[in-house]
């Protein structure tokens, strides 16, 4: 074996994010299979005679997390028997579409030593934003829909900074303040769609006026539901936020900030407009959410309803934490998160008796339980300690770096 | 007990940390392992506490070969070790602190009691060697030097034998390190044996018994305490040290810095800086002298920008008081904060980027919206080969690197903007005897090139062999201002708060002589802390101030 293969054999078996990050999905997919198996009765029944009789259980449990799965993969990824094979993969990618948005809000605050939570919030204000525009304003196509994304996210955006600015100029701790932003957001949205100014006087819900044809976001490819507008934002957005984060001045500061204020501010650098700026790009990310929420391919009503947010602010959060909040990480995280919830949807019409859908939400907690407990996974598939300064492959480090991580083999 | 280190061997990649290291420590001796930052002293304490498994080598005690695989082995053969970084939990009591982790109050579920046994454990040890504190005091409220004396009788309430120190008087006062000095010498009283780690020269010559020099991780002598600093220093570093730092009497200039009137006031709204007033000229250094928390934080956070203050303080006729940091640095400003782990670096960022933390967003290192990262990277490859920072490569993230060599970077950003105004805290902090030559000799360059210089040092030694003017601050006021020739013996009865009060006055030399010392005076910090303690009143109100 040639030394060089021996290497890469070694990397791929010490505990490098990627690996643990790859075992965290294989035993997400493990609990998801017990999981089908705990929810179907038959399957219950004949593992209770399991002892006498052990080829029932085993063959029929097989088959059915087999089928659940590869009903999983068709609807996620490939599907040789649909007349467009490759559909299935736009689907995933218009149901990663906005949670890579909401990754990467969570993210570029998280860099910056914040936490945000009030995803929701910014959302929704967001929406409110960019819906009023679309249906108020009546201008031609490109220049319409331009428009809702712009006020979309300056409305996102302020709601981010108001959170900033609680935090720097008051100190109240984003966390607390999000929370209770997110409880006004929603107050308020419920508020607005029953005035006369948003509600929609054809129906008898509470919902709000759809927004005219000119302010949907125009589809690329594919057909209902089509890949359109948001996705290609979604690649900028990912570009943006990497470009800001390995490039940019802003970058720097935001990094400093969050890794040692104090130090970034005796080097000249405001803390408080630092993070001001972080919650302000957070927003106007979660402002771009909700436009792909009102005008774009998943919104039926292309309107705003009590539940618009559909929980994506939240989601972010495990986006982001399995992307490690890195943007490359995030668009990554965003994409297996958009396969889940595809396929999930396909699984639970193809399988008889249905898997509920509720599965590819347990497989996404899961997943990121065990990304965010690396140990564990280390632990249970018995990798090697990465150890900065040690082992032939390692490069010469000083040794204190090897002290220090010898001491703390958790970093 | 008698241990003994043969032959130990580690190396982490292609650099070898220790090469056949033999140390022998007898007991009831203080042995110093001296060296400089980098020698390899750390790796191999970490090898003798389990922490590290050495490539080759053994640990004998009492002339049995011990392997030790983790601390716990080594707490059993009776090693107790004091990190320079305390491991106690902040919110928890002294005794709560001691309770954690031993073996014989586990699983108490009645934890009253074992916090009561607690009690009389820390009592019985703190009295057998006198080491006074409070059980009941939360660690979050003890001044350093009591946090590293609960860290000490940890050790001791394992039944240790053999204490090692790593780099103990790297965070205390100088009142503080002769409490530690006192305190090691009843250890060794009592037939325990302390390993003693450090770079100071002086604290060597004050304490040890034998002296082990490490230099590159190889043993390269050892020496007796008698000998001079100028030949322990030569041991460490490989090469003849100058200790005296030298300097070309200069005529300084005009005013460049005008303080009137300062006040400041410290975290919990005390007033910290008191009226102060002084000039600072062109090409000068003046030394601002004291006991750590009489000002010299606030007093510099004021003029730098990062705490607001009242009065004036004028660099070149620009008002620095009420600006933000920004506008200060913007104004020329290098500074060298007291603590270079809080204030100065940020962990995750490679030493390149460090280096330019002040100047993101400014030429050459970019613009307004984007970074010059190849400007960044030939930088920071530059400093780390100008200022000798021990590092792989400039893209190496600076929590890697060892205490010395962090201030080396933190040093180097400051010089590196030809400053208009040079303020440095403690800028020798941790570095050892070579580094400290460098830093100092650039120190001075640029007083020579005209620049007005600030420095504040708890380091008596350093501030007499750097200044022109040495300012004495007592209480938040400046209690003289004397030249470097002065004597210790005066200045620490100045820092006690003894002497005139000469605030405002700049020039005014005590006319009076001081007290008699009274007992043989160790050299440097340690004189002051005697005199201080020779005086009557003021020495209460002083190691009051030194407490908070």
């Amino acid at each position: 074996m040639s030394n060089r293969l021996k290497r890469i054999l070694l990397a791929i078996a010490s505990a490098n994010t990627v690996t643990v990050t790859v075992l965290a999905f294989v035993l997400a997919v493990l609990v998801g299979g017990i999981l089908m198996i705990l929810s179907d009765q038959q399957l219950l029944h004949e593992w209770g005679y399991v002892t006498s009789v052990p080829g029932d259980a085993f063959k029929d449990s097989w088959h059915k997390v087999a089928d659940g799965y590869v009903a999983m993969f068709h609807g996620a990824i490939y599907d040789p028997k649909a007349p467009q094979a490759l559909r299935p993969i736009e689907n995933t990618i218009v149901n990663a579409t906005p949670l890579v948005f909401a990754g990467l809000a969570v993210a570029v605050p998280f860099r910056a030593g914040l936490f945000n939570i009030g995803g929701q919030s910014q959302l929704i204000i967001g929406a409110v934003g960019a819906t009023w525009i679309g249906f108020t304003v009546s201008a031609p196509l490109p220049v319409h829909v331009l428009l809702a994304i712009v006020v979309g996210m300056l409305c996102g955006a302020l709601v981010g900074g108001l959170t900033g600015l609680l935090k720097t100029r008051f100190g109240a701790h984003e966390v607390i303040s999000s929370i209770m932003l997110n409880n006004i957001a929603l107050g308020v949205l419920a508020w607005l769609i029953s005035t006369k100014a948003f509600h929609d006087p054809k129906r008898q819900d509470a919902i709000s006026k759809p927004v005219k044809d000119s302010a949907l976001l125009p589809h690329i490819h594919g057909s209902s539901p089509e890949v359109n507008l948001s996705t290609l934002l979604a690649i900028l957005a990912v570009v943006a936020v990497w470009w800001l984060l390995s490039r940019s001045t802003l970058g720097f500061r935001l990094k400093a900030v969050g890794s040692n204020p104090d130090a970034a501010n005796t080097a000249g650098i405001s803390v408080a407009r630092t993070q001001v700026y972080a919650m302000l790009i957070a927003g106007a990310l979660m402002g771009l959410v909700a436009v792909t929420q009102i005008s774009g391919t998943l919104s039926a009503s292309h309107a705003m309803t009590q539940t618009l947010d559909n929980g994506i602010g939240f989601t972010g959060i495990t986006v982001a934490l399995l992307g490690r909040g890195k943007p490359v990480g995030v668009a990554l995280a965003a994409l297996l998160f958009g396969a889940l919830n595809a396929g999930g949807r396909v699984m639970e019409a193809a399988t008889q008796p249905t898997v509920p859908h509720d599965v590819v939400t347990v497989l996404q907690a899961v997943i990121v339980i065990f990304v965010a407990a690396p140990l564990l996974v280390k632990e249970i598939f018995r990798l090697r300690e990465v150890r900065r300064g040690s082992g032939p492959a390692a490069s010469s480090v000083a040794p204190a770096t090897a002290v220090d991580s010898a001491i703390e083999p958790v970093a | 007990m008698r241990l003994e280190l043969r032959g130990i061997t580690k190396t982490f990649g292609s650099v070898a940390a220790n090469s056949a290291i033999d140390l022998t420590v007898e007991p009831g001796e203080i042995h110093c392992l001296l060296g400089e930052n980098g020698a390899g002293k750390s790796t191999l304490m970490n090898i003798l506490y389990g922490l590290l498994t050495p490539d080759s080598g053994e640990i004998v005690v009492d002339g049995e070969a011990r392997e030790f695989k983790s601390p716990r082995d080594a707490i059993a053969a009776g090693i107790g070790m004091v990190h320079q970084h305390f491991m106690l939990v902040p919110v928890f009591s002294v005794a709560e602190n001691l309770v954690l982790g031993n073996e014989e109050s586990r699983g108490g579920l009645l934890s009253w009691l074992d916090r009561r046994k607690a009690r009389a454990d820390v009592l019985a040890v703190s009295a057998r060697y006198g080491l006074p504190v409070d059980p009941d005091a939360l660690v979050e409220d003890l001044p350093v030097g009591v946090q590293q004396r609960v860290e000490i009788i940890k050790a001791l309430m394992r039944d240790a034998q053999v204490l090692i120190l790593d780099e103990p008087t790297a965070v205390l006062t100088p009142q503080e390190t002769e409490e530690l000095f006192t305190v090691m010498r009843g250890l060794k009283a009592a037939g325990k044996s302390v390993v003693f780690i450090t770079h100071k020269l002086n604290e060597v010559r004050a304490v040890a018994d034998r002296i082990t020099v490490i230099r590159r991780g190889a043993v390269v002598g050892s020496a007796e305490p008698t000998a001079t600093p100028r030949e322990l220093a030569a041991l460490m570093v490989g090469r003849d040290v100058r200790l005296v730092v030298e300097k070309e009497p200069r005529e300084p200039g005009e005013v460049a810095l005008r303080v009137r009137g300062l006040s400041v006031l410290d975290d919990r709204g005390f007033p910290a800086v008191d009226d102060l007033s002084f000039d600072l000229h062109a090409g000068e250094v003046l030394g601002i002298a004291g006991v750590q928390g009489n000002g010299q934080t606030e007093l510099v956070e004021a003029i730098t920008g990062l705490r607001p203050a009242q009065g004036s303080a004028e660099l070149h006729g620009q008002q620095l008081i009420g600006s933000s940091p920004h506008k200060v640095l913007a104004l020329g400003l290098g500074h060298v904060p007291e603590d270079r782990q809080h204030d100065g670096l940020v962990p995750d960022f490679s030493i390149a980027e460090n280096l330019v933390l002040d100047a993101a967003g400014q030429a050459p290192f970019g613009n307004a919206l984007t970074l010059d990262l190849d400007a960044i990277a030939k930088n920071g490859a530059e400093r780390l080969a100008e200022f000798d920072i021990r590092a792989e490569s400039a893209q190496t993230p600076a929590a890697a690197l060892s205490g010395g060599n962090q201030q080396k970077v933190v040093v180097a950003r400051a010089l590196q903007r030809d400053p208009a105004l040079l303020v440095a805290s403690q800028p020798t902090r941790g570095v050892d005897v070579g580094a400290m030559e460098f830093i100092h000799k650039r120190i001075i360059e640029q007083r020579d090139a005209g620049k007005p210089v600030l420095i504040v040092s708890t380091e008596l030694d350093e501030i007499t062999a750097l200044s022109d003017r040495i300012a004495v601050m007592y209480r938040g006021k400046i209690v003289g201002i004397v030249p470097p020739g002065t004597s210790n013996e005066e200045l620490g009865l100045l820092m006690a708060g003894g002497g005139h009060d000469a605030a405002g006055e700049p020039d005014t030399q005590p006319d009076t002589e001081p007290e008699p010392v009274p007992k043989e005076a160790p050299a440097g910090e340690s004189a002051a802390e005697s005199v201080a303690e020779s005086a009557e009143a003021p020495a209460e109100e002083s190691s009051e101030t030194a407490d908070e």
